[in-house]
């Protein structure tokens, strides 16, 4: 028999947390899919349905990659939106490209909880004791508070460092020193002398710099590649970035505050509208009370829950005459159109700031 | 005397004006791109000096707009490069100070301007089909046999305007054809790609916009009065079209030039100079960058293309 190797798609730099629990919690080797570059988006685009949405072709070309490479146990999640399909169709494309593999869905249907998590890794790991899963479980939670955290403090500041490339190669360091984690204590020391790091870094941040909120679809916003790395390029331009989209919100925020947004917004929403839509008219509506400057919107193209939220974050903005721009990402985007854009929306909210 | 050059180097056609210190036009001109910027440019620079040569000029600041922006901009050194939508909207409000809607319709690219207090506050691009833009019109003309000059006022003398399907490039010119073949009149024929231009320019890049008056409407195809007067039965107002609407875009960038002088001094001898620009792909990762080397007489003057510092080539 094989030796066995686990895998999984990639989501920004969420694979140190999740390839840090897998080794915990089976007894396989871990090995995330090789890094995304264009072939990864040709791979996938090529073996998915045209029309699908663009995170699916990121997903598959991470899987064909990451079989060639090796790993024999797929794991993919689901829910909400068109994502609750993912598992199901990537897994018979693979079998129908001749592949042999194993798949786990972590998440089958919309709901999910601790105890079916744990009966799918005690099939992978039949010695896994539950307090054993639910420490290590725990302690990646933790990991991904942290990094998100650290993560805010960089879109914050990253624009404006003094040595280039300062916050890249300490935030690199770091997810190098989480991954090498064994117990709470350990980590939250290492995440305390990072942000001390972080902040001691040198910056150069004028007091009113530009500042934009970036919402939209989940994987758009957390995956860099598949923005064509839209945070970098806004960092290059020396704007603040925030950012709400994050695995801590989606895993436990969003549920916790879904009742206080819908009161923020009663004049547009009464009830959720699918996914992240609902939650990004809040976040509309907050950025512009909070005197951001600007808003982007970014999705795949064909996004069913956030086309339904553009008209109604169209109308936020305008009540509020907040500029926005909203991109639409597919396999065929032409990264040219986007810097145009993007140029061209930097140039409108530097000309609205300078008349104030 | 000194002056300041503009340059818009389009999909289709390249546009250059030179201005004086009060934004007053000296020279200018528009010729076909042909698919070579580079000689385009060399073509409108000793078009341009035939025009200012009696006058003692010198250039002191150059800017850049179009798609080839960034080639030309490091051919010619420009100190501003800029993006076409900045660009249309300072060039037409040095013109039009009151302007609060700017429609574009280019050679490949259509797009709204809104203006609110002389400054931009929305625009939106075209970013699914060239449906409707100029290329079209122009590659319709040459199927119906007639020059693209005279599209707009055979369009008027159409009675009956023909519907055409124009979602879509491809479609439009099959529904064309059919409508050809059943026996339309060609001014009719004529007169339905204007209107179906605008609705389509309204539907796709109008989208959700707020159009408010006075309304200029510019580019390549403004110079088309069948579109022109389409635009104006559509929006139920008048639109506005200027004399040198084709060359806002230069405008645009030659009044931003302004702020921000060259540093190295400009002569029109560099129409002799030899630019060639080369593609490489970067191996070093499956990323395979693309890196445009631009290199004026066989030497490397700027690159760029790279996502990372791996493929990054010494000047």
């Amino acid at each position: 028999m094989n030796k066995k190797i686990i895998s999984f798609p990639h989501l920004g730099n969420y694979y140190v947390p999740i390839s840090f629990l897998l080794k915990k919690v089976t007894s396989f080797e871990v090995k995330p899919s090789p890094p995304i570059t264009k072939k990864t988006v040709e791979l996938g685009s090529k073996h998915s349905p045209d029309f699908v949405c663009i995170p699916f072709k990121y997903n598959l070309g991470n899987f064909i990659e990451t079989l060639e490479n090796g790993a024999n146990i797929l794991i993919q999640a689901g829910g909400g939106c068109r994502y609750g399909y993912y598992s199901e169709v990537q897994e018979k494309i693979l079998r129908d490209l001749g592949y042999e593999f194993e798949f786990i869905n972590l998440i089958d249907g919309d709901h999910f909880t601790v105890k079916e998590l744990f009966q799918t890794f005690k099939k992978l790991n039949p010695k896994l004791s539950f307090i054993k899963f639910a420490y290590y479980t725990l302690l990646t939670l933790l990991m991904i508070r942290y990094m998100d955290e650290i993560d805010q403090y960089i879109r914050n500041n990253i624009g404006f460092e003094e040595v280039e490339n300062s916050f890249s190669e300490l935030q690199k360091q770091m997810l190098d020193d989480f991954s090498k984690t064994r117990s709470y204590f350990g980590l939250t020391h290492k995440f305390l002398s990072y942000r001390k790091k972080f902040r001691k870094l040198k910056i150069n941040k004028p007091k009113d710099c530009l500042k934009v909120g970036i919402i939209g679809e989940l994987y758009t916003s957390m995956e860099p590649f598949s923005s064509f790395f839209l945070e970098k390029e806004l960092a290059k331009m020396k704007i603040q970035v925030r950012r709400f989209t994050n695995v801590s919100y989606l895993l436990y925020q969003k549920k916790l505050h879904r009742k206080k947004m819908l009161k923020y917004i009663p004049e547009y929403c009464k009830y959720t509208i699918g996914a992240d839509g609902m939650d990004n008219v809040y976040r509309s509506k907050y950025l512009a009370m909070e005197g951001y400057d600007g808003i982007i919107h970014i999705k795949p193209f064909g996004c069913t829950p956030e086309i339904g939220a553009i008209p109604i974050i169209r109308k936020v903005c305008e009540d509020y005459h907040m500029p926005v721009i909203f991109f639409s990402f597919d396999s065929a985007t032409s990264d040219t159109g986007i810097k145009t854009r993007l140029e061209a929306f930097y140039d409108m909210l530097k000309e609205r700031k300078d008349r104030l | 005397m000194k002056g300041y050059m503009g340059i818009d180097i389009g999909s289709i056609s390249t546009k250059g004006v030179i201005i004086d210190s009060s934004n007053q036009i000296i020279a200018k001109e528009y010729i076909w791109t042909k698919g070579n910027p580079i000689e385009a440019v060399k073509e409108l620079l000793k078009k341009l000096k035939t025009q200012v040569q009696d006058q003692d000029i010198e250039i002191v600041g150059i800017g850049t707009t179009g798609s080839a922006r960034k080639l030309i901009g490091a051919m010619l050194n420009a100190s501003v490069i800029k993006n076409e939508i900045t660009a249309h909207a300072i060039g037409t409000l040095s013109l039009h100070p009151d302007v609060r809607t700017i429609f574009e319709i280019g050679g490949q690219d259509s797009k709204i301007i809104l203006i609110e207090d002389g400054i931009v506050v929305d625009y939106a691009m075209n970013t699914l089909c060239a449906a409707g833009t100029g290329a079209f019109l122009s590659s319709q003309a040459e199927r119906l046999g007639v020059s693209v000059y005279d599209f707009g006022n055979i369009a008027l003398t159409s009675k009956n305007p023909a519907k055409i399907a124009a979602r879509c490039t491809v479609f439009a010119e099959s529904d064309l054809v059919h409508k050809l073949q059943i026996g339309y009149r060609k001014e009719d024929i004529i007169a339905g790609l204007c209107k179906s231009v605008v609705s389509n320019y309204l539907n796709n890049v109008g989208k959700g916009k707020k159009i408010r008056e006075p309304i200029i409407f510019q580019g390549g195809v403004s110079k088309n009065i069948g579109v022109q007067k389409a635009f104006e039965e559509e929006a139920g107002t008048s639109v506005m079209v200027d004399e040198n609407g084709h060359l806002m875009g230069a405008l645009g960038v030659a009044v931003l030039s302004k702020k921000k002088p060259i540093t190295k001094q400009f002569h029109f001898s560099i129409t002799d100079d030899h630019f060639e620009t080369k593609g490489i792909e970067c191996h070093k990762c499956p990323n395979h960058c693309e890196i445009i080397c631009v290199r004026k007489n066989n030497q490397l003057i700027d690159f760029w293309g790279n996502r990372c510092s791996n493929g990054s080539l010494s000047k």
